[in-house]
């Protein structure tokens, strides 16, 4: 098991006759993930090594059976994108696209609602179930199949969490990426539901950063729901504040979104907080130790 | 990207809101000239500068005639003002607005637009505790702060503006006023991709009118592309020169004052570095950001602009590849060290997608790197190295 995708999950690329998309799709290929077909509109009819190239999402989805995609479209257009993939009723859509601005967000936010569609990202590294499917742009051999749930923010440290863990021979379930845009899709706690309702994950990682309540929203959650140990990492102690830190959400603005009060808000749920992302393997090592799960989670 | 007052009453003019009339002016004599032509009993000298509490910090002066402008105009321009936002090296006044004075206020209200990350929608605030900082309102008196959430399918309606209107205790008479000028604060909003638009104080005057004393706008960086307008009101003294050079290259750079430079990709990661450094008794120079997709040459850009800054002792490249190759990393480092040369120490971790090939690169180009396997690794290297520079 695992959570919103896996070995069966038939997916198309949105975007596909970029290069980014191009260098990507091929990846998730290798990796085993079932890419069935592309969009781009005006090459429908075409094929990119292989994967038939349509017109429209909704065309892909009648031909192929799909229920995901993955948009790599560049930002001027990802909004659109999104909006299309709502329309044509996929389970789940993962936006990797950076600097979509905010007020497309919020448009695409509001058109989302009632609609079946769920959306990961924008600004995200995507969706892997380790050796089953990896969506998005994320190192596929860093990954390791086991019990390990992994939810973040920020792209790169998920890949540095992961690496942790699977070099201490801890697999992981799912590993998503929410991206680092102040207005995203899925949040923490959807994904900690997700995660706390998978009989296949034991434990779960969390990786918040600077700006924003997202991270607070989410220790009161864990605190009232969660049947798993939790452990997690604020990203940015050291940032000034005022200064946007590379992702539009990373901010902290009026005196609130810090680290600090993340962190305070975690540690009063029963988090354990990693002191630094050298160290984010080995304090959930110590958590499950804890809790008599190691010798569940270990790799064997 | 912010911008200046005189520049945000500008915009606001163009949706309608009632503003003071003023000018901008560069030099004692524009201002004396502009002075003049606004022919007011008082007029406002007003330092411009990116930064709030220009107040408190003495940047704003009521002049009684033109001597006095004049005065105050010599004495703002090329004065460093430091205020609670600018840090203590405080910033240049380079512009001022000379602006018709607001001699019979009645009362002053707070009126603020932002995108709220929790409800994923634009918010209005509102006060009846104008001129006050709002955070403090916030934190002390919950209560006083009244919000409006706006439906972009219908965007800010009427009631909702004189509902707020009504809430923050404006004279019934002049709501409608009111609310006709926060109508046009969210159009000006929408249209121009705002990220923030502040206006502290909003008053009501004995003449009754419903003025925007002030106005700070904040523009979403990742909509300029479509807003050639916005673009032009950029201001280029009011920004750091690396970071200017830095988004040339779309990178995201931010200085610090510490001697440890940092090279990254991705923000969390960048901070996360940011972060180990500290934690191990060292100081980051920067926040740098390559992002995704990075160039040879962006990388190579990014990497001339760390050895640009002198406080730089020693610089750590810390890479978890994705969507960035580690090639593609190890070949802008090479150069970049090649064509300005490598005066500082240098410690490189590389991880993910074609890390092999990268470390090839760095092991075969016969500069002096430090290899590190992990970011504690890596962290504690460029700590001990820096701090064995710095003693030598």
């Amino acid at each position: 098991m695992s959570v919103f995708i896996n070995k069966d999950t038939k997916v198309i690329v949105q975007g596909i006759t970029g290069e980014t998309a191009r260098f990507h799709t091929k990846q998730m290929v290798e990796y085993g993930t079932k890419v069935v077909a592309g969009v781009t509109p005006g090459k429908g009819g075409t094929d990119v090594d292989g994967i038939p190239v349509f017109n429209t999402v909704e065309e892909a989805v009648q031909a192929t059976g799909a229920t995901v995609s993955v948009i790599y479209v560049p930002a001027a257009f990802a909004a659109d994108s999104i909006l299309e993939a709502v329309d044509a009723e996929l389970d789940l859509t993962i936006c990797i696209t950076e600097h979509i601005p905010v007020l497309d967000m919020v448009n695409v936010k509001r058109y989302m609602e009632g609609k079946k569609t769920r959306l990961v990202g924008p600004n995200c590294p995507g969706v892997i179930t380790a050796d089953e499917c990896k969506i998005g742009i994320m190192p596929g051999y860093i990954h390791k199949k086991g019990h390990v749930g992994v939810v973040s923010r920020s792209g790169t440290l998920t890949y540095e969490a992961v690496h942790q863990l699977s070099e201490a021979g801890i697999g992981q379930t799912t590993a998503v990426g929410i991206g680092g845009d102040p207005i995203n899709g899925t949040n923490f706690i959807d994904c900690l539901q997700a995660f706390n309702e998978d009989p296949d994950t034991y434990a779960v990682v969390m990786i918040g950063e600077i700006g924003g309540t997202a991270e607070e929203e989410a220790a009161e959650w864990i605190q009232a729901n969660m049947k798993k140990p939790v452990v997690g990492f604020i990203g940015g102690q050291t940032a000034p504040p005022g200064k946007r830190m590379g992702h539009a959400g990373a901010i902290i603005s009026g005196g609130k979104g810090t680290a600090v009060d993340k962190i305070a808000a975690m540690n009063a749920a029963g988090i354990e907080v990693a002191p630094t992302p050298s160290v984010i393997g080995e304090t959930l090592i110590k958590v499950i130790k804890e809790k008599g799960l190691y010798d569940a989670c270990k790799t064997h | 990207m912010n911008i200046h007052e005189y520049q945000g009453k500008e915009v606001l003019r163009q949706y309608g809101v009632a503003v003071p009339r003023g000018f901008v002016a560069f030099s004692p004599d524009e201002a004396v000239k502009v002075a003049k032509e606004l022919n007011s009993t008082v007029t406002v000298v007003k330092a411009q500068i990116h930064a709030g509490g220009r107040g408190k910090a003495g940047g704003v002066k009521i002049a009684k005639n033109l001597d006095d402008v004049r005065t105050y105009a010599k004495e703002l321009l090329g004065k460093v003002l430091v205020t609670h936002q600018t840090g203590p090296e405080g910033k240049e006044v380079k512009r001022l607005y000379i602006e018709e004075g607001c001699p019979n206020i009645e009362k002053e209200y707070y009126i603020s637009l932002v995108v709220d990350r929790a409800t994923s929608r634009v918010t209005v605030m509102g006060s009846a505790e104008g001129g006050m900082d709002i955070e403090e309102v916030a934190a002390e008196t919950p209560e006083k702060i009244f919000t409006e959430v706006v439906d972009p399918v219908v965007g800010l309606t009427a009631f909702q503006a004189r509902r707020l209107a009504f809430n923050i205790e404006i004279p019934a008479k002049l709501v409608n006023q009111a609310a006709k000028l926060m109508l046009g604060l969210y159009e000006a909003f929408i249209d121009k991709d705002a990220s923030m638009l502040e206006i502290n104080p909003l008053v009501v005057t004995g003449d009754d009118q419903v003025l925007a004393l002030d106005a700070k706008f904040n523009f979403d960086s990742n909509a300029l592309y479509r807003h050639a307008d916005v673009r032009e009101l950029r201001d280029l003294d009011e920004e750091d020169s690396k970071e200017i050079e830095a988004s040339k290259y779309d990178l995201s750079y931010i200085s610090l004052d510490g001697n440890i430079g940092c090279m990254v990709n991705g923000a969390g990661l960048a901070m996360a570095t940011m972060d180990t450094i500290s934690y191990y008794g060292g100081s980051p120079a920067n926040f740098l950001d390559v992002g995704g997709g990075a160039t040879t040459e962006k990388v190579t850009a990014a990497f001339k602009i760390i050895l640009s800054d002198p406080n730089v002792k020693g610089i750590f490249v810390n890479i978890f590849g994705g969507i960035m190759k580690c090639d593609i990393i190890a070949e802008g480092v090479v150069t970049a060290a090649r064509e300005i040369g490598l005066q500082v120490p240098l410690v490189v971790r590389l991880e993910g997608t074609n890390v092999e090939i990268g470390k090839d690169i760095l092991n075969n180009s016969g500069l002096n790197i430090v290899a590190a396997n992990s970011m504690a690794d890596g962290a504690q290297k460029i700590v001990n190295l820096v701090a064995g520079e710095v003693k030598a």
